[in-house]
């Protein structure tokens, strides 16, 4: 008998194919030009021209690429869970106060520095520091909304209480950009305009491994997520454990938003956007095809959102937050004049 | 077999309501139900009477305030949620959350409780989701979102969901409220054909007072005073429906077998 639940093979084969361009146009791209073949030569570990390009593959533009990929499919991946669990268009990873409270943990080891003691200044500019003092401000600031989400029944709730924590944060954080200099500003806002660059193997190992677990809480949600799809009441109905699905939903959004926001920083709207994106390429609310969906064309936006940020052929790169803003605002406003009916 | 009782449910001095730290709201005492395999049963009573808390109670969605209530025997504390699943099925009033299922996943999602946990579609679950399509003559409508259909096609879809799920109860609370006359006889025909045709027991809460009449087999009166079950031929006979809706506006007519208006 045949299942008639359409599988999008066609259309995951194109994707999976534009992201492998991608990926090696991405690469490709910077400010020294190396010509592909050597770019080749280097990434499958055969004789190059020179050395310093073999460097600048290997040590440079290969992790950017890799974290361009885990950054783009992790957020997508947790925006739509949070959309599914919030039945909301307009939640993204960052409702659960994730991003408000990183860039708290980072504000106060930056612009705090001078109260905190020359000791924990000196890591305010190594990433290492920053991304500790990201991953504690998030754990806080996230404990606090579940505890808060824990006492309340209602799911909506939890999304206005991750708001208000939201702004709870900013406010700190102008208070203390008010007692700061200028040089902590500056270095404090580049933290803030997000970074997909100069993260070091070691790094990019850590940033994998919490990645993987939280995938495999996703894995394990699918099912319940798609019973959720008809309310909660049917989904319970069905034998789905209501209260383990949206713990385990939160949980892996909480790793995967987490740690992508301790490495690389606050990075905007490609939560948001994607799924958006993803579903009107995919007419369906199947998580078994949506997940790995927005989870690729997560990394392809990603990789040219990169790529345009390098500005090919410049010395200069743009901060990444302001592309995927410039990107993904548009699309939203696109998408909601045109009135195209956004499903969640 | 002989030492199971013939009842697929039963209650014992069972109490419904809510309760919170402050106070106890309870809203029905003392319902002793017992349902043999194979009925329709249409629980009857006026709005705010309680037959919503009454069903939500007899699926587990929340808790009775006391006393038993047994599903095939079994205590339906000791049961959980799989279990359950398994032997009993809803259609809901509530409105589904907006999202682009197709009605054939609807109706897959029934086999849920039967999947793997990638949710992978057996041999048998394909036979199971197709019967369940054909007996709701829902065939034509499988590739459509459920967002285009009207509600008596919708309410079809839910029926063959919860067909889909194979099990012995399934349990409606006011199927027919959005529909015209003509889609609510369709459907109470078709959840009296997959009561005596397929042996299903299948509890539908409804404000059709006349329908249910002429359908039913057992009904289920709930007042404010009190609760009356019984065969609907024997209601009818020693006159148990004139209390259902205590009000001189109408008034039971036992040789019409119809609620009628009175004084008019």
């Amino acid at each position: 008998m045949v299942n008639p639940i359409k599988s999008y093979r066609k259309t995951f084969i194109i994707l999976i194919i534009t992201l492998l361009l991608i990926f090696f146009v991405n690469i490709s791209l910077g400010s020294v030009y190396i010509p592909l073949k050597q770019i080749f030569l280097s990434l499958f570990d055969g004789q190059v021209e020179k050395e310093s390009w073999k460097s600048i593959v290997l040590n440079y533009r290969l992790p950017k690429a890799i974290t361009a990929i885990i950054v783009g499919s992790g957020l997508s991946i947790s925006g739509l869970l949070m959309q599914t669990l919030f039945r909301n268009p307009l939640a993204g990873p960052f409702v659960l106060g994730i991003s408000s409270g990183a860039s708290l943990g980072v504000a106060i080891l930056i612009l705090g520095a001078s109260y905190l003691g020359a000791n924990i200044s000196s890591y305010s500019f190594t990433s290492w520091g920053q991304a500790i003092a990201a991953s504690i401000g998030s754990f806080l600031v996230l404990s606090a909304v579940m505890l808060a989400a824990i006492k309340v029944r209602n799911t909506m709730s939890i999304l206005i209480i991750g708001l208000m924590f939201g702004s709870l944060t900013a406010a700190v954080i102008s208070v203390l950009a008010y007692f700061s200099s200028a040089n902590q500003l500056q270095q404090y806002m580049f933290w803030s305009f997000g970074s997909l660059g100069n993260l070091s193997w070691k790094e990019i190992s850590a940033l994998l491994i919490v990645f993987i677990i939280g995938i495999l809480f996703v894995v394990f949600i699918i099912k319940p997520l798609n019973s959720l799809l008809l309310g909660e009441n049917y989904a319970k109905s069905m034998g789905v454990n209501v209260k383990r699905t949206r713990n385990f939903t939160l949980i892996a959004t909480s790793l995967l938003t987490g740690v992508i926001t301790a490495f690389s920083g606050p990075i905007a709207f490609i939560g948001l956007a994607v799924p958006h994106l993803t579903k009107l390429l995919f007419s369906t609310s199947n998580h078994k095809t949506l997940l790995p969906a927005v989870a690729i064309s997560g990394s392809i936006i990603m990789l040219i959102c990169d790529s345009i940020a390098q500005l090919p052929n410049s010395e200069y790169t743009l901060p990444i937050n302001a592309i995927t803003s410039l990107f993904g605002a548009p699309i939203i406003i696109w998408l909601l004049v045109r009135k195209r009916k956004i499903n969640y | 077999m002989s030492t199971k009782s013939k009842h697929i449910i039963k209650t014992t001095n069972l109490s419904i309501g809510y309760s919170s730290k402050k106070k106890v709201n309870t809203i029905a005492t003392n319902l002793n139900i017992e349902l043999k395999k194979g009925n329709l049963v249409c629980l009857l009573g006026k709005n705010g009477v309680g037959k919503s808390t009454l069903l939500r109670t007899l699926t587990k969605v929340q808790p009775a305030l006391s006393g038993d209530i047994f599903i095939n025997d079994k205590n339906l504390n000791n049961l959980n949620n799989l279990d359950l699943a398994k032997s009993l099925s809803l259609v809901l009033t509530e409105r589904l959350p907006e999202s682009t299922l197709s009605v054939y996943e609807i109706v897959a999602l029934g086999r849920q409780p039967y999947t793997n946990w990638v949710d992978k579609l057996s041999e048998k679950d394909l036979k199971i989701i197709n019967r369940a399509i054909e007996q709701t003559n829902t065939k034509h409508l499988i590739n459509s979102k459920y967002y285009e259909l009207s509600d008596g096609q919708l309410q079809k879809v839910l029926i063959a969901r919860a067909l889909a799920q194979n099990t012995k109860i399934i349990i409606l609370d006011e199927p027919t409220a959005h529909l015209d006359i003509h889609h609510t006889i369709e459907t109470f025909t078709l959840l009296k054909k997959l009561a005596k045709e397929f042996n299903k027991t299948i509890i539908v809460s409804t404000h059709e007072v006349n329908i249910a009449l002429q359908l039913s087999d057992v009904l289920m009166l709930m007042t404010s005073a009190n609760f009356i079950a019984g065969k609907t031929e024997e209601l009818i006979e020693n006159n148990s429906l004139n209390q259902l809706f205590d009000s001189d506006l109408i008034s039971f007519n036992k040789t019409l077998k119809q609620f009628t208006i009175s004084n008019f």
